[in-house]
């Protein structure tokens, strides 16, 4: 299901350099090298304890890795600050999701676009004029581009904490999205949600990967392997920190190391009933 | 170029006669020229914005999607159907075919994959309207099979990108070919509308069919324009008047609403942002007319009684005390009785404190007349509504006659009954009790089945099927359908849906099914409201995982067994629900148990419950099953589990 027409292909979007983390004696991460390049959808796998949560910590700056380094769009951005990385346009979701509950659907997604917002506090609390003009463009973008996506409308005056978790998921990924990312990162997108879910969720990730409006390149930490093999242009296997392989999903279906430490015997397909 | 047209009224406001040589497509033109970019035609509600559709733009649209068709080949007579949800491009699609000489054909649209193929392979359709797509992958996977299917054309662009097959082609595309063509030959569009006659074939109509495959009912342009004109001599809608046009257009009402009505008024319709927030439209509009079938007045009963349930002490005393209020009026006004001064006083005071905002919130507010048809209501849930203040009228009719025959009249309304005839139509009462119509809108017979159609009309005369009488004032009361009607143990004929209605009025049971003709005793098998009964159940502390496993909890037994209690208060002995137990679904169309307009589908439910039937009339106090169940995308799930019997004490 790979894009057929990516602009610069070839273009590498974020580099990781013989990445090290550890927690005391702990290696979370033992050099790890990951190249993304743009318009990828690149996924890491790996069995729980691997270092996938922690590599998506360092790319984003919540994290600062002991060694290596971590380049995105060209530029080592190891001592920068995650909103300084939302600034160059890195976005996330989280495993466990992290809305703002009791704010409603369109306020958290509204939150998301703030680095885009030109206007200062005091302009913003007069509202007229440019501010005015900047505000209603931006409530114009996220309703055109995210809440129609996302299928949200009906939801949208909605308190966050009061939906189900499926929703919560979206509105996440709404939030994401306002940033208009060059790279989104996904950190299970999927887990917890029901079958029907899943497939809505499949198809916005697909949709902000391949729509022309959106071109994001997205890298996926995800343990549904169906989903993985059919979305991912590359998989990254990850294993109590180190690199086990990456390449496309074929390859990885076919190697006998990954399916030794990491899917089993069993049938790739198999982790969803 | 002006079509020639009668016109009566005054110049600035021209109404137009219906005659039998008018045409939709000529009263749309006339429309449109009418009205042109001074009024609204239709608004719909697009990332979160009200936009409005003006009557020159939707003649634009309708005028370069039908020459698109003409460039595509439509010759006269041609079907072309259309699947999706209300939205403009909808109903120009629907305009188009017409105005192009073709004849329209609506799918519901979650009709599975078989019905679609049916339909579409049964009405020889050339050109289908697909809108996003969902709609279109279920139109790829049956082309083979309708080897008269060559093009399928779609507006919503959502997750089109890989789709290249030459068969399809975007309303866009579309409408680009119909403005060349309208370049190249300019008067074209205006003298296909002066072609036709009102007696041609506009429509298509697949009836929902609770017995077998789906009937296509033929309407001609005559049929639809004089049944609205008639309805709306009784009841006059006014071109400042707002419709929300939110229920399937493959049903009747919703066509005679936006079309038969809607365009000879001129009334604004409103299309809501998605299905999901129709609710949260309507009160958006505040529309003027409503026509619905029972289920969304059912719904709307639920949810205020949901909301009565969850309420603080002081809001639920002050409700009760203005339904109170509500009830005792419009009780003396069902009896015709003249309200005394203090009553009217307090009916007053129950509005400003409790029913303006419940209407409003129910988008209500300024509902100057509200339909219920398409099956049967109990008088529970009409009483409910003009205790409210509500006018709310019966409306009894068939896709074989464009839509409705009888209507309550303003101030006339008696819960048991249907109401009057419409002018134009006369009602009669065979001598086996059937139900027949004759009238102008009465239809031209059933496409390639020329038996059924014999059977349906007889000498002019359109045999309903349905079983009722007229009473002292005339109104008309329909029993039920014929082959439904029970005979109790007595004797007695007697109407499963009547008591099917009163069990649905509780906001606990969403669906119910009575089973007793020729029997010893009444039984039910009943579908609870998921969502209701798991509010209950979470206060009630009780646990469970699914649909399935609620349902079949003793206590919800309980809840359940006294609803039937109250439905079974002064029925006489025989009537009465005995036994019943709680199916581990929902009724769903998909499995063939409803039709698509939601009415039961008896035949098939007792063969496919036949165990759960028998168990019924038998000792046993436990049933097994083990079954299937198909989902829209052709999935299927096994279902294996353990269904109670109750005895009702």
């Amino acid at each position: 299901m790979a894009s057929t027409d990516p602009p610069n292909r070839d273009e590498v979007l974020l580099e990781l350099k013989e990445l090290q983390m550890s927690f005391g004696k702990v290696a979370a991460l033992a050099g790890v090298n990951l190249t993304i390049r743009r318009g990828e959808i690149h996924s890491v796998i790996g069995p729980n304890g691997a270092g996938k949560t922690v590599m998506m910590n360092c790319i984003n700056g919540l994290y600062r890795p002991q060694k290596g380094s971590i380049q995105f769009r060209g530029q080592t951005i190891n001592h920068l600050r995650p909103y300084q990385r939302a600034r160059m346009g890195m976005a996330r979701t989280f495993q466990k999701v992290e809305v703002f509950g009791g704010m409603t659907v369109l306020d958290n997604i509204r939150l998301g676009r703030h680095n885009h917002y030109a206007s200062g506090i005091l302009s913003g609390a007069v509202y007229a004029g440019k501010t005015a003009r900047e505000e209603i463009r931006h409530r114009a973008f996220i309703e055109e581009e995210i809440i129609d996506l996302l299928e949200i409308e009906h939801i949208r005056n909605k308190p966050v904490g009061m939906l189900p978790y499926g929703l919560q998921k979206r509105v996440e990924l709404g939030r994401a999205l306002a940033l208009e990312p060059d790279l989104l990162i996904l950190d299970e997108p999927l887990a917890g949600l029901n079958l029907e879910e899943v497939e809505d969720m499949a198809r916005f990730i697909l949709d902000v990967n391949e729509e022309r409006r959106w071109k994001v390149t997205c890298l996926l930490v995800e343990h549904d392997m169906g989903v993985v093999m059919d979305l991912s242009d590359r998989v990254f296997v990850l294993n109590f920190g180190n690199m086990i392989m990456d390449g496309t999903p074929s390859e990885v279906q076919n190697n006998p190391e990954v399916i030794k430490a990491y899917l089993g015997e069993e049938d790739l397909y198999a982790t969803r009933a | 170029m002006q079509p020639e047209l009668k016109t009566s009224g005054a110049q600035e406001n021209p109404a137009i006669e219906i005659t039998k040589e008018l045409t939709i497509p000529r009263l749309f033109y006339h429309q449109a020229l009418r009205f042109g970019n001074n009024r609204v035609a239709m608004r719909e509600k697009e990332f979160g914005i009200w936009r409005p559709v003006t009557w020159q733009d939707y003649l634009d649209n309708v005028k370069s999607i039908s020459l698109g068709l003409i460039s595509l080949g439509l010759r006269e007579g041609e079907k072309i159907s259309m699947i999706g949800t209300n939205r403009p491009e909808g109903l120009w699609a629907e305009m188009a075919t017409l105005c192009a000489r073709g004849i329209g054909v609506w799918l519901f649209q979650d009709c599975l994959l078989e019905e679609v193929r049916y339909i579409l392979d049964h009405s020889d359709t050339r050109f289908l309207f697909a809108e996003g797509q969902e709609e279109v992958d279920k139109a790829l996977s049956i082309l083979e099979e309708c080897p008269k299917l060559e093009k399928i054309i779609w507006d919503d662009p959502k997750g089109m990108r890989h789709y290249d097959q030459d068969c399809l082609i975007s309303l866009k595309e579309l409408q680009e070919m119909g403005r060349a063509l309208d370049k190249a030959q300019p008067d074209l569009f205006a003298e296909l509308i002066q072609k036709g006659h009102g007696d041609e074939v506009a429509l298509l109509f697949y009836t929902s069919g609770t017995t077998s495959l789906p009937k296509g009912a033929l309407l001609s342009h005559h049929n639809m324009l004089i049944m609205g004109k008639n309805l709306m001599s009784v009841d006059p809608c006014r071109d400042t008047d707002d419709y929300v046009s939110y229920l399937p257009f493959a049903w009747i009402g919703e066509q005679m609403m936006s079309i038969s009505c809607g365009l000879q008024i001129g009334y604004t319709l409103n299309f809501p942002e998605s299905t999901e927030t129709a609710q949260e439209n309507i009160r958006d509009i505040g529309p003027h007319v409503m026509f619905a079938p029972p289920r969304m007045y059912e719904q709307m009963t639920r949810t205020v009684q949901v909301k009565y349930l969850d309420a603080a002490w002081i809001k639920r005393k002050a409700y009760a005390l203005a339904t109170a209020i509500g009830y005792h009026v419009a009780n003396l006004k069902f009896d015709k009785k003249p309200v005394p001064a203090i009553w009217t006083i307090l009916e007053w005071l129950a509005y400003i404190t409790v029913q303006k905002k419940l209407k409003d919130h129910l988008g209500l507010s300024r509902v100057r007349n509200a339909y219920t048809g398409g099956a049967a209501m109990g008088p529970d849930h009409f009483r409910f509504f003009h205790a409210l203040g509500v006018n709310l009228k019966q409306i009894y009719g068939q896709t074989e006659v464009a839509g409705i025959s009888v209507v309550h009249r303003s101030g006339d309304i008696k819960f048991d009954t249907v109401g009057l005839p419409i002018p134009g139509t006369e009602i009669l009462i065979t001598e086996e009790g059937e139900i027949i119509t004759r009238s102008p809108s009465v239809f031209l017979g059933y496409y390639k089945n020329p038996e059924a159609t014999a059977k349906a009309l007889k000498g002019g005369w359109l045999h309903s099927d349905d079983r009722g009488f007229i009473d002292d004032d005339g109104h008309l009361v329909v029993f039920d359908r014929t082959k439904d009607v029970f005979t109790l143990r007595d004797g007695k004929p007697f109407s499963p849906q009547y008591l099917e209605t009163r069990l649905k009025f509780s906001p606990y049971i969403k669906d119910s099914w009575v089973i007793g003709d020729k029997r010893q005793y009444i039984t039910a098998v009943l579908c609870i409201d998921y969502s209701v009964v798991a509010n209950w159940a979470d206060e009630k502390k009780l646990t469970y995982t699914n649909y399935q496993e609620l349902s079949q909890k003793p206590e919800v037994y309980d809840l359940v067994e006294k609803q039937i209690r109250q439905a079974n208060k002064d029925l006489p002995e025989p009537a009465r629900v005995v036994k019943f137990t709680n199916l581990y679904k929902e009724f769903d169309a998909d499995d063939d148990e409803l039709t698509r307009t939601r009415k039961l589908r008896r035949q098939f439910v007792a063969k496919r419950y036949q165990g759960i039937l028998n168990a019924l009339y038998s000792e046993a106090d436990i049933v097994h099953i083990d079954t299937t169940i198909n989902y829209e995308d052709g999935r299927q799930s096994h279902i294996k589990t353990d269904l109670h019997i109750r005895t009702v004490k």
